[in-house]
């Protein structure tokens, strides 16, 4: 013992070679026996005013903590040095008060008042470091310390110190659970925190205090779906395992009515679909099919947690993507499980300790589901270099995975794993052809026959193995297999494994009938071994004798008794009764007859063939990916995952006050405003109308049905955008340094939202466009078409701006929506796209916003607060309006310089009393400006823009999308495009240049006839390129 | 969650602890040891293994065994991921992963583990952050710099304010084909970028062929929705190091294999020798020249020794683990590299019935073997121009090939 703390003295004097007049290593060397004085020197170094010496003294003393080196003795020198002005050694100190304080107890209340200082810094770092290792000091006699603490920080301004505060809770929870009341009041207020910094800590706290106190779930329970995406990978997988136990005590099993889904797929799949479109806000789906109850209609609130788990499979975490694969395999229809099949073989290429825990929930998983699994069957085959007990897992799984189709290439795989020199693994293989040929009839004659090559094996240990399997298979069908049982009776000369010798025994003794000349040979050579044999080999004698006296007793007779009379003296008790009960049985003696007479039907009653089963048979009532799943094994504080209920609860248990509001605003408006708000209502709630189907939006929704989900996903993502992002906001400034990476995370998210929303909804506008043009075609149009390079060229020639005012109105885009009314508290905002330059500067792209005043009161001060955008765009803001009576409505202009990039423009829209955060899209047709030239400028700018500018695209036009001026008209929807007039009559050119850079933006379409078509978009912006032809081919070939 | 870690080294010594919660003694590491003595190679230990009080998940990578030790119930793989994280972490403070290394920056390590960890949930876990709460040894800082830009053959060039490399690395892609026809293949890729830029650059990198793509993960900066929709890479890098993408290209699109190995493997019943001849040789590289190659064969048991001769580098065959080993190098395809000889087998012995597989490792440069091409990188949000690049690399997964 004494010699230890000398060696660690010297490495730790050798870790810092800088300071060799304090390094003591040949002082510690030598007066390493006298233990109280070992660390003078330390105390000495701490004792000093020098902060170098004593971060020297501190390295020191945690290098020792680190090897397990005892360093307690140190602990008031080290105290007082806690509020050591210098950071670094501060952060030392505060590592050994955090590992010694337990031990001295008295000495760490001396720290105390120092974090409570730290508790009210102004630097939010310090708070949440002071909370940090105040909390972590486990001295019982601070608890109402920690209490106070955690409570204030629970209500902090800054979310890390909220986090920090939720990383409390479990700790003072496990000092003293009589707080637990206290603690959970802190846990309901930080589960209602927006930021996604906190949601992970705090659902673990939640999760070691009270996971029962599921109810605390339910006002958060959207917030934390919605929330999910951009919460830090750890958070999320308790964040999924935690919404796992909760959906299965709300939501009705999804595959209560499986055989109706399987039916009738398709309905089932939209009438899903259908409701969620509702959003989270609408209980009606809810409420309408409860009493209904058949068919069954998931809960929008379980759609919800589905969806937003579902992009969670790509992950690079794997322990997310197992968590998510867990939620979809207890939670989803059996049609959508699937999906994460794909995921989980992406793991197998992980680690091999990833590898291992994976395959053991996918062969819990093959044993239900084979079918998600098939298609990666190859993933599942062994190599050589795999560890044995991954192989092991791997045969596992590809036994489960063996069907009648694909058994052929299972048992070619099997083969070459025979020859392996993995001896356990071989074994392994044998027992998995065995199961393979139980549950596939077809193969059970070739797999018989492999084992029974194998039997001639020179490796012992697989002719055991093959002769125990070969016994299981046998019992199925014993009649047909007498050769193959008098193979096994040979091999008693040469078998030496005790099981592989029991079981052919036992195969004689029971079908003894089938090979009536070799039994009693056979028992014949066991009697004579029989005191050199194992026990379980002079049980299966003693069976097989006791068998063969019942049915061939006259020539058994003499060798039956010498065997019990072996075994009566034997040394092993077991052998001593079975043979004294066996005796009993089978020789009739004058008193116990009445037995005997059923010796027969005992020892020889027909037997049920064993079941071959995997050992992972049972075991998805744990849930999967648990620890407790992994070792089959409850594990301390595992969470049962509860059955469905028969009944669902209250869906309503999980409304938020605002959703409630949007569904009967949504009503009213529709009725209100049915015609003039044509778009915008369709972007809200597309597919609710289409269910009412009022005759006008039937013919729409024909066209829209591809654009449904999309569209109907947005609206319940719209009204959710405006809250996160600013949640979003707040958190990140606060938080900038040290969370920059999820930062960019979220930035990320709540833009895609928007992009998402504000994409789709304008789809719908598109086609609703069309068909309106359809029905009165733009007279104008027509004329373009057949003058060609006529007169319509002349009027061209005066410039940009006239064909661009001629072009746009009918194709600028319509309405979207930017502020919804219930979000905006009465102040409902859309903005178009005008199309027409903006007159402050010719690179911003012009944006007519419109407001209108739904509430009873004026809205005073309508301006833009300080945007905070992506670097390089830039707003120019609209005057301020000063006031908007009720029910008025008015119109402003801003423009917004997107720098040739479909980021969104994100900024507050800012009333007297409130601001709300807005961001507008852009489609990136709307990021360029028609420009004029003739057929040959463009020929010749299209010549300098090839190779990598030119993307081409091939599509086919659909027959109503034939005729000139639908694709022209089309097009030029899509994208703020000039035409180019062309000779050639099936070929239509565009042009224009993007707003910011000037690159110009060429556009062709060929189109044949018959109604092929190839589309060339040459650009410099290659990503604006991209889009373009995609938005272009899906607005044609709609 | 997770209580306290231990690492251990191959020779059962613990060289380091960390408790995050009260102590546990290490004498809980009894039954780790235990395990491993029972599963005879370390890659087999179990990494769960249940104790009457704790259950100990443990990862082995670089030659030590990271055992964390944790009471109540918990997803194994949360566990073994941050094991993992904490190796990458330590790679990337200290260049390499090793228990010497470990023990030299034992104060940084041990304040690094601190800061991954409250109470057992994890804190802060990406590198970036964590080296802005503890510096990194910088003079081993540099060092590690130039020796893994060697490593990769990263372009990689210190600018004044910012370095910009982009690494696409495409290795892992397996095989075993039996009897001249492939059995499986697939190629797995990763790209891993190294990013030095100031302010908050944003980047989109579009891929000429994205739909090649079959499955991916993403570093959680990269914007999901702009992939569904675009199939475009759109992110705000984090500083350094990072793996952006890994990808899997099915087997359908699979192109050529680009290596082949001729073998004559033969036991003969009657004698006590057998004949040995392995030849490998290229196939489809468009042009570049196949590296790297090291062939290693695990030769059954019955295998005494073999005297062979190789036509280019150098071969050992280690008689106790009956492993064969042979550093190729380059292929030259004009003189294609062979390895030819005798196996000396057991007197008496019967012919071994296993045959040996034959493991190839290679490394192609500038050269995709998915066909995968990244198109542009392009940055938004700061005005200066980065200094962009890329390197292509094929390097062989579990290339194997049975006899």
């Amino acid at each position: 013992m004494s010699a230890a703390p000398a060696y660690g003295e010297d490495k730790g004097g050798s870790a810092g070679p800088g300071e060799p007049e304090y390094g003591h290593d040949p002082a510690s060397g030598g007066i390493f026996s006298s233990d109280y004085k070992r660390h003078d020197d330390l105390k000495e170094m701490l004792d000093t005013n020098k902060d170098s010496l004593k971060l020297e003294a501190m390295k020191r003393i945690v290098a020792m903590i680190a090897r397990g080196k005892n360093a307690s003795d140190l602990f008031p020198a080290v105290v007082k040095n806690v509020a050591c002005k210098n950071i670094e050694v501060k952060k030392l100190v505060y590592v050994y008060l955090v590992r010694y304080a337990e031990e001295q107890q008295d000495l760490a209340l001396l720290s105390i008042s120092t974090f409570q200082r730290g508790l009210k810094d102004p630097n939010q770092l310090i708070r949440a470091s002071a909370l940090r290792v105040l909390s972590s000091i486990r001295v019982p006699i601070i608890v109402p310390i920690m209490m106070l603490a955690i409570k204030e920080a629970a209500s902090d301004m800054s979310p890390y110190v909220r986090k920090t505060a939720a990383h409390a809770i479990p700790k003072l929870y496990s000092l003293d659970s009589d707080q637990k009341d206290q603690l959970i009041e802190v846990i309901e207020k930080l589960l209602a925190d927006k930021t996604t910094l906190v949601a992970g800590s705090v659902v673990m706290a939640f999760e070691e205090v009270c996971p029962e106190r599921i109810d605390l779930i339910h006002k958060n329970y959207r917030k934390l779906c919605n929330l999910l995406i951009d919460v830090e990978e750890w958070g999320q997988v308790v964040i999924i395992s935690m919404l796992t136990r909760y959906a299965r005590t709300q939501f009705l099993s999804p595959t209560q009515n499986e055989s109706l889904l399987e039916e009738n797929p398709e309905k089932a799949f939209y009438g899903s679909e259908e409701d969620e479109a509702k959003g989270p806000g609408s209980e009606e789906a809810a409420t309408t099919a409860l009493p209904a109850r058949k068919p069954y209609v998931m809960d929008p609130d379980h759609r919800l947690l589905l969806r937003n788990t579902k992009p969670l499979l790509q992950s690079r975490s794997a322990a997310v993507v197992m968590a998510v694969a867990q939620l979809y395999f207890h939670l989803a229809p059996k049609a959508e499980v699937g999906v994460i099949a794909k995921a989980l073989v992406r793991l197998l290429r992980s680690h091999s300790e990833v590898q291992y825990v994976v395959l053991q929930n996918v062969a819990t998983m093959s044993i239900k589901r084979r079918g998600m699994f098939e298609p990666y069957l190859k993933s599942f085959y062994i190599r050589s270099t795999d560890p044995t007990q991954i192989k092991i897992l791997k045969l596992e799984v590809l036994t489960n995975l063996a069907s009648e189709t694909n058994i052929p290439t299972v048992l070619r795989e099997f083969q070459t794993y025979i020859r392996s020199m993995d001896k356990d693994f071989v074994a392994a293989t044998i027992q998995a052809i065995g199961r393979c040929a139980t549950n596939i009839g077809r193969v059970r004659d070739t797999c018989l026959n492999g084992l029974v090559q194998l039997l001639s094996n020179r490796d012992e240990l697989v002719v055991a193995e093959s002769v125990v399997v070969i016994k299981k298979l046998l019992q199925m069908q014993p009649a047909q297999h007498g050769e193959i049982i008098k193979h096994l009776a040979k091999l008693t000369d040469s078998i030496q494994v005790p099981m592989a010798r029991a079981s052919i025994l036992w195969l004689i003794g029971e079908y003894c009938e089938h090979v009536p000349k070799i039994a009693p040979d056979v028992l014949r050579k066991m009697a004579k071994s029989f005191t050199a044999e194992e026990d379980i080999v002079k049980l299966q004698v003693i069976n097989l004798a006791a068998k063969l006296y019942l049915t061939n007793s006259k020539q058994t007779k003499l060798l039956t008794q010498y065997v019990l009379s072996l075994a009566k003296y034997d040394q092993n008790y077991d052998i001593r009764d079975r043979a004294r009960f066996t005796r009993q049985l089978i020789v009739p003696s004058e008193q116990g007859g009445a037995l005997s007479r059923h010796a027969k039907k005992l020892f020889l009653a027909p037997k049920p063939a064993p079941v071959l089963e995997s050992s992972f048979k049972d075991r998805d009532h744990f849930q999967l990916g648990s620890l407790s799943h992994l070792l089959n094994a409850k594990a301390t504080g595992y969470q049962e995952l509860p059955d469905w209920p028969e009944e669902a609860p209250d869906p309503s248990v999980r409304n938020v006050e605002v959703p409630e509001w949007t569904k009967c605003s949504n009503r009213e408006k529709r009725k209100e405003k049915e015609k003039p708000f044509y778009s915008d209502s369709e972007g809200e709630s597309g597919p609710t109308e289409s269910a009412d189907s009022d005759p006008e939006s039937e013919s729409a929704s024909d066209s829209k049905s591809s654009s449904e989900s999309g569209s109907g996903e947005s609206s319940s993502e719209s009204d959710k955008g405006s809250h996160e992002q600013s949640e979003e906001e707040g958190g990140k400034r606060k938080m900038k340094k040290r969370k920059k990476v999820t930062e960019a995370q979220g930035d990320a998210s709540s833009s895609d939202e928007g992009s998402d929303s504000s994409s789709s909804s304008s789809e719908s506008e598109r086609t609703s466009e069309t068909e309106e043009e359809q029905v009165e075609p733009a007279s104008w149009r027509k004329k373009t078409d057949k003058a060609g390079t006529g007169s319509l060229l002349a009027h061209f020639h005066t410039g940009p701006p006239p064909p661009l005012q001629l072009l746009s109105p009918g194709s600028g885009a319509g309405r979207q929506e930017l502020l919804h009314r219930v979000a905006g508290e009465g102040l409902a905002v859309d903005y178009t796209f005008s199309r027409q330059p903006f007159s402050g500067d010719p690179h911003m792209v012009s944006v007519h916003i419109h407001f209108s005043n739904s509430s009873d009161t004026p809205i005073k001060g309508l301006h833009v607060g300080t945007p905070k955008l992506p670097a390089g765009i830039s707003i120019q803001e609209f005057p301020e309006i000063e006031s908007l009576a009720p029910g008025e409505s008015t119109t402003a202009v801003m423009g917004i310089n997107f720098c040739d990039s479909t980021q969104a423009a994100n900024f507050q829209l800012c009333t007297q009393t409130r601001q709300f955060y807005v961001s507008i899209q852009p489609p990136v047709g709307e990021l360029m400006a028609p420009v004029f030239m003739s057929e040959n400028e463009f020929k010749k700018e299209q010549g300098k823009l090839t190779g990598m500018s030119e993307i081409t695209e091939k599509l086919t036009l659909p027959d109503g999308c034939r005729s000139d001026h639908i694709v022209v008209q089309k097009v030029t929807t899509v994208a703020n495009l000039g035409r180019v007039p062309c000779g050639a009559s099936d070929e239509y050119r565009f042009a224009g240049r993007t707003l910011t850079s000037g690159s110009l933006v060429l556009l062709t379409l060929d189109a044949r006839p018959t109604g092929a078509a190839q589309l060339t978009v040459n650009s410099e912006k290659m990503v604006i390129g991209t889009m373009l032809v995609k938005d272009v081919v899906q607005a044609l070939t709609q | 969650m997770i209580h306290s870690l231990f690492l251990i080294n191959s020779s059962g010594d613990i060289f380091l602890e960390k408790h995050w919660k009260s102590v546990v003694s290490r004498s809980v590491c009894d039954y780790f040891f235990e395990a491993q003595e029972r599963a005879t190679e370390a890659e087999n230990v179990p990494p769960v293994i249940p104790t009457p009080h704790h259950y100990l998940l443990s990862v082995y990578r670089h030659k030590i065994f990271f055992v964390a030790v944790i009471q109540t119930e918990v997803p194994p793989l949360f566990v073994i991921e941050f094991l993992h994280r904490v190796v990458d972490t330590f790679q990337d403070y200290f260049g390499v992963c090793s228990e010497p290394v470990i023990k030299d920056n034992v104060v940084v390590v041990y304040e690094v583990l601190e800061e991954m960890l409250d109470n057992g949930f994890p804190l802060a876990t990406e590198s970036n952050i964590l080296k802005e709460l503890i510096k990194p040894p910088t003079i081993l800082r540099t060092v590690v710099n130039t020796i893994t830009g060697m490593e990769k053959g990263e372009t990689h060039r210190e600018l004044p304010s910012w370095v910009k490399a982009l690494n696409n690395l495409l290795p892992a892609f397996c095989l075993i084909p039996i009897s001249g026809s492939t059995i499986t293949a697939e190629i797995q890729g990763v790209i891993d970028a190294c990013v030095k830029l100031t302010g908050m650059p944003d980047l989109t990198l579009s891929f000429m062929n994205p739909r090649l793509l079959d499955d991916v993960s993403f570093h959680p900066c990269v914007r999901f929705k702009r992939w569904e929709s675009e199939r475009i890479l759109s992110f705000i890098p984090p500083d350094g190091n990072f793996r952006l993408l890994s990808y899997h290209v099915s087997a359908q699109n699979l192109v050529a294999i680009p290596v082949y190995v001729k073998h004559n493997i033969s036991f003969r019943d009657s004698s006590s020798l057998g004949r040995f001849e392995i030849t490998v040789g290229p196939k489809q590289t468009m042009g570049k020249t196949i590296e790297g190659v090291i062939v290693t064969s695990q030769m059954p048991k019955g295998v005494l020794n073999m005297s062979l001769t190789p036509s280019q580098g150098t071969h050992t065959f280690d008689p106790v683990t009956k492993m064969l080993s042979w550093d190729v190098g380059k292929i030259n395809p004009q003189k294609l590299p062979s390895l030819k000889g005798t196996m000396s087998l057991q007197a008496g012995a019967s012919k071994p019935d296993e045959n040996p597989t034959i493991n190839l490792q290679f490394k192609i440069q500038q050269l995709a073997i998915s066909g995968l091409k990244v198109n542009r990188l392009d940055m938004y949000g700061e005005k200066y121009k980065p200094f962009k690049g890329i390197k292509y690399m094929t390097k062989a997964g579990k290339f194997q090939v049975r006899t």
